[in-house]
């Protein structure tokens, strides 16, 4: 390592020397370094991987372009919009097809008196609203009346239930004065805004919310023709559909505003955003109590150097030196303890949480950073001193 | 360069501020030789490590004038003093050696600094200065381990490894026992005649005393004696 140092550095890797000569301290001071990336990282990951699950249900639709009423942001928000919309827009080049989508959020009440929140989607059972080969498969059991399929990675469900539900065995509850039976399960799992999903027929899905019209669904499905350039479509539909009422988009245009809003306007972004300060807080606190003890216990001997005609620049350059080590030995077991636990949690709650080569990358850079600017701060003492007044 | 290498006029200095302000140094006027042994006495407050600083760019001068090896330190600027400061060797009265480093990395720290072209050839360099001062079987030894007068021959060769032009030095010989400081005195003895190195020491010491080309006596922030 000293070695090594020697080459890179062209000097005595003074920083390294220092820094190895007190185990406590280094020991302490990783730790607490590994303990911040810990914390960043996992906040980073749980949030990506709520971010990320905005797009699950979208990846779900047979579709290529949506149109939704010009007031919505997320999935499950937004006015319904005129079916006629959906007319005007076959009638467009390029179009293949288009099939309206009914959404709703339903109560689901557990047996120990607990509630679930359910996002029901009704759909034309005869039109493929969805890519999912588990829903399709089911499509002619659907069209009967008061028949559901559920989301079988829905959030805090029964122990047991799916699997007694695709062995065979329905399982039927009520809701709004009716009595559904759940025949099948799929598996979508993500959102924020429930903790799961049910979908319903069309017709299903207006006996349960009688002010809901056929003529005003939340969403219109679009299929393109194959061939059919989705840019030119896209601005074909939104000259011919008034922009008061309807938004075109592309399905990832959807999800990429979904996932903004979520972040930007809802507090789970506030509150992740708040973990990874505190994060850096702490990082921040400990590095930088950690150099300016090293620098206050070695200020006779930088004295002696500045005597001897060191500038500050290489003060500046043993702290740095010294922090990006304190950095790079943080990260690894703070990255192998994140690893290890976005596993555990992966399994624990239905949300994998992913490690990206620009999340570690970037926690990495923003550690180095951090020890540098702690670094650059418990050197300012040095800057102005007279030599002769520090020994 | 005919010009004497330490030269101060009407040079003053105060510690403190407002009521607490006191003057130190009053009115030094001095002219030191190249390749001399000059040495510096006084009582205990009397202003030798004022001085010896203030010439030693170590401190900022406040009024009158040094010129050191031809530069004016009065008013010059931090890089100015820097470069200075590279052309002098500091021995101080405490070791002041970093006990992360060993005694050759703590010699090679005063090589360094002239840039890595000089530091190239640091080990023979390093190892030759700690051999003249009696330490080739310390080479790697971390100062927690060397006895103090180990450890303050150590700070003699990291100040002179570098060739200075002068040598400061403030009380350097307390911790050593006298072999030692006899030794390290003929060593900045012959650096002077061979290489003209202008040597400026603060001590008592009376062995050294008689070894010395002038003595200078401090009383009260004056100079009240010189025997040159
Ligand atoms: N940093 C300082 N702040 C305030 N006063 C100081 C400071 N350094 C020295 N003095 C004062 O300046 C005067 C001269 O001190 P100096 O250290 O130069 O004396 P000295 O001759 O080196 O003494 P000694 O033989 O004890 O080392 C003393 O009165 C001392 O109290
Ligand atoms: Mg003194």
């Amino acid at each position: 390592m000293t070695a090594f140092l020697e080459r890179l550095l062209g000097r005595v890797p003074i920083g390294w020397l220092q820094l190895s000569h007190n185990r406590m301290r280094l020991v302490a001071a990783v730790a607490g370094v590994a303990f911040a990336n810990l914390l960043v990282l996992m906040q980073l990951g749980f949030f990506g991987a709520l971010i990320g699950s905005v797009r699950f249900p979208y990846d779900q639709f047979n579709a290529d372009l949506l149109i939704s009423a010009s007031d919505m942001n997320t999935l499950t928000d937004g006015s319904p919009l005129p079916r006629q919309r959906m007319f005007e827009a076959l009638a467009v080049p390029g179009v293949a097809g288009a099939t309206p989508l009914y959404f709703a959020k339903l109560d689901w009440k557990q047996p120990d008196g607990t509630i679930r929140t359910l996002d029901v989607f009704g759909v034309d059972p005869a039109a493929r609203a969805f890519r999912n080969p588990e829903i399709n498969a089911r499509l002619a059991d659907l069209s009967m009346s008061d028949i559901a399929l559920i989301d079988r990675k829905t959030r805090n469900a029964p122990k047991g239930l799916f699997a007694s539900i695709d062995a065979g065995q329905a399982y039927t509850f009520e809701t709004k004065g009716r009595t559904l039976k759940v025949i099948g399960t799929f598996g979508v799992g993500g959102g924020f805004s429930a903790d799961g999903e049910l979908v319903v027929s069309d017709q299903t899905f207006f006996k349960l919310f009688p002010n809901r019209m056929a003529g005003a669904p939340n969403l219109v499905l679009v299929r393109l023709e194959p061939g059919a350039q989705p840019t030119r479509v896209l601005a074909g539909l939104r000259a011919l559909l008034p922009d008061y009422d309807s938004a075109v988009r592309t399905v990832e245009e959807a999800v990429w505003r979904d996932q903004k809003f979520q972040t930007t306007q809802r507090p789970v972004g506030i509150v992740f955003g708040f973990g990874v300060i505190i994060g850096i807080l702490v990082g921040l606190i400990i590095v930088y109590q950690v150099l300016s003890t090293d620098v206050a216990d070695h200020m006779r001997e930088y004295a002696t150097f500045k005597a001897i005609g060191y500038p500050q620049r290489f003060f500046m350059s043993i702290i740095f030196e010294e922090a990006f080590i304190l950095a790079v030995l943080g990260f690894i077991p703070g990255f192998l303890i994140s690893l290890l636990l976005y596993f555990v949690v992966s399994k624990a709650i239905s949300l994998p949480l992913a490690m990206t080569v620009p999340r570690a990358l970037g926690v990495l850079g923003g550690t180095i950073i951090m020890c540098s600017i702690s670094g650059a701060i418990a050197t300012r003492k040095l800057a102005r001193a007279n030599p002769a007044d520090l020994f | 360069m005919a010009a004497h290498p330490i030269v101060t006029g009407g040079l003053c200095h105060w510690f403190g501020e407002g009521e607490a302000r006191k003057q130190a140094l009053f009115d030094i006027d001095l002219e030191i030789e190249a390749g001399k042994l000059t040495v510096l006495v006084g009582a205990s407050g009397s202003g030798k490590t004022t001085l010896l600083t203030l010439i030693g760019c170590l401190r900022r001068v406040q009024t009158g004038s040094v010129r050191l090896l031809g530069t004016e330190l009065a008013g010059a600027e931090e890089g100015l003093l820097i470069a200075c400061r590279r052309r002098l060797g500091f021995i101080f009265q405490a070791h002041n050696l970093h006990d992360s480093l060993t005694a050759m990395q703590n010699v090679r720290m005063g090589l360094d600094v002239h840039g890595r072209a000089a530091a190239e050839n640091w080990q023979e360099a390093a190892r030759h200065i700690l051999t003249l001062l009696g330490l080739e079987d310390r080479l790697e030894y971390l100062p927690g381990n060397l006895s103090g007068g180990q450890k303050q021959r150590v700070a003699i060769a990291r100040a002179l490894v570098g060739n200075p032009d002068i040598v400061f030095a403030d009380e350097p010989t307390a911790a050593l026992d006298k072999a030692s400081a006899m030794n390290a005195v003929d060593l900045l003895k012959r650096l002077g005649a061979e290489r003209g190195t202008t040597t400026l020491m603060v001590t008592h010491d009376s062995k050294i005393l008689d070894r010395a080309d002038r003595i200078i006596t401090m009383d009260d922030g004056r100079i009240t004696g010189d025997s040159g």
